[in-house]
């Protein structure tokens, strides 16, 4: 009963945020602010973990093609296909429900704390659509974060192969082996589903917390658990509604 | 005015507030004093409309909050200003910023317009010099005139303080509630103030109304409060030794 009662309440929240929208010209700015602090400083981040991560998936498969009958190609396959299919969309939403989950449940949640959301509702203003709504836009940018991991990732692989020795041409065939436009298809769609999951459940837990200074941090740390837990969750749902 | 009749509000089976009857009179500064957890919070939230009373009605000038719309409701709350007892003023906003933004977000004037209100509610406030500053640079008294000037920049009929001097040295909140009934009287708009300074009460206490475990024990002016026989408000009054040391000189 008490996680239906707060399933419940997460989907009110997000119909409430589309509900009594503030001024477009208020909105505006913020949905720019929410894409700046959301989607362009975490390019960064996503663009040096996605390199490495790269790197290590095409070292691995190489490691595990000793066989000299395998064509050296397939390393660069493997790594498009694990890059486009598992690590980009899923890995990193993972790590991003850290970044940007952490950051969206804390910043809502000292909101609720110092009063600040009792403030906008005092003042007649929907505090979810000043809150929540700019950061389901913003996010609606994620996939462009997610090109840029898978585009950073196969680089990553392809320059470890070039060090270790493997001819680039290999790496490149395989990454231009059997290409199915469907899989960047599925990539994307969990991707999207993925975004408004990290900008909904972490304000979910920021929006309605208690108490004070130590719950925003503990909101902070359920929050990064339930995005993860939910996004493993909707990536096994969509992969076999898309894959199976 | 805001006529209070009989409220009653409860959290999870726990009554917070059982039949509260009183009025709130308009151009006055009328207080709600009482020890932590009577309720006093809880009044000046159902006053604010962000709790929903589970009986009785609140009356702000003849219009009962029972027939009112949502969107009366929000109307109303737009002649609303409330001073939050931690100041709630927005971190990321400079004081001018966080003074212009309910007029940014609830009118249609034009922007220099809302400067110009803006700055003329700081000047109000005596804060002209640290207007570009941002909240964490400001002193405690200083947040506190920040919120009164966010408060009274839209013009409302009903001002809500809640504790305005809580974590004030006493200079400084005398400072804050004469300047809460300056304004109250130069508007001449109905303040409410949640209290347990005994400072206040002296100092500004125009009406007010006391609160016992969510029940209304007592209510009368600055001036009646000292000849009160009420063993439950003087008990609360005089309950510092020093408070205890100048009642035997009266």
């Amino acid at each position: 009963m008490f996680y239906l009662n707060d399933i419940g309440r997460y989907f009110i929240m997000i119909r409430m945020s589309f509900f009594k929208p503030c001024k477009w010209k208020v909105l505006k700015k913020l949905i720019f602010k929410e894409i700046n602090d959301l989607i362009i400083e975490s390019i960064p981040i996503v663009s040096i973990l996605s390199f490495f991560i790269g790197a290590v998936i095409s070292i691995q498969t190489a490691l595990n093609l000793s066989n000299p009958f395998l064509s050296k190609s397939l390393i660069g396959f493997a790594t498009r296909q694990s890059v486009i299919l598992e690590f980009a969309p899923t890995f990193m939403s993972i790590i991003m429900a850290g970044k940007v989950g952490s950051y969206i449940t804390s910043s809502i949640g000292t909101m609720r704390v110092t009063e600040q959301i009792d403030a906008l509702e005092v003042m007649g203003i929907n505090p979810l659509n000043y809150l929540v709504f700019p950061k389901i836009i913003a996010l609606l940018f994620y996939p462009f974060v997610i090109t840029i991991a898978m585009f950073t990732a196969i680089f990553g692989g392809f320059l470890a192969m070039t060090f270790a020795g493997v001819p680039s041409e290999a790496f490149i065939t395989g990454i231009q082996m059997d290409f199915e436009p469907y899989h960047v298809f599925y990539s994307y769609i969990k991707t999207i589903l993925f975004a408004i999951i990290l900008a909904t459940v972490p304000a979910y837990h920021g929006y309605y917390m208690k108490g004070g200074a130590l719950e925003v941090g503990k909101a902070s740390t359920s929050s990064f658990v339930w995005t993860s837990i939910i996004i493993i969750v909707v990536n096994f749902i969509i992969t076999q509604l898309l894959l199976s | 005015m805001i006529e209070v009749k009989g409220l009653v509000k409860s959290f999870d089976g726990n009554m917070i507030l059982n039949n509260i009857s009183t009025e709130f009179v308009q151009g006055k500064t009328n207080l709600i004093i009482g020890q932590s957890g009577s309720g006093k919070t809880v009044l000046i939230k159902c006053l604010l409309g962000l709790h929903s009373p589970d009986d009785g009605e609140i009356v702000y000038d003849g219009v009962s909050n029972r027939n009112m719309t949502q969107a009366e409701k929000t109307l109303l709350r737009r002649e609303m200003g409330m001073v939050f007892q931690g100041s709630a003023l927005f971190d990321s906003m400079s004081v001018l910023e966080n003074v212009m933004f309910p007029l940014k977000m609830l009118t249609k004037k034009h922007n220099d317009e809302i400067v110009q209100r803006a700055v003329d509610a700081i000047k109000r406030v005596e804060l002209k010099k640290a207007k570009e500053k941002l909240p964490s640079e400001l002193s405690g008294g200083m947040q506190k005139r920040v919120a009164i000037a966010r408060a009274i920049v839209m013009n409302p009929k009903y001002l809500f303080c809640d504790e305005p001097n809580s974590g004030l040295d006493p200079k400084t909140a005398i400072v804050i509630d004469n300047l809460i009934q300056e304004i109250t009287k130069e508007y001449n708009i109905t303040t409410v103030i949640n209290s347990h300074d005994m400072n206040s009460v002296m100092e500004i206490g125009e009406k007010i109304v006391f609160l016992e475990n969510g029940i209304k024990n007592w209510e009368g002016t600055n001036k009646e409060i000292f000849s009160t026989k009420n063993k439950s408000i003087t008990d609360f009054v005089y309950s510092s030794e020093l408070l205890k040391k100048v009642k035997k000189f009266l």
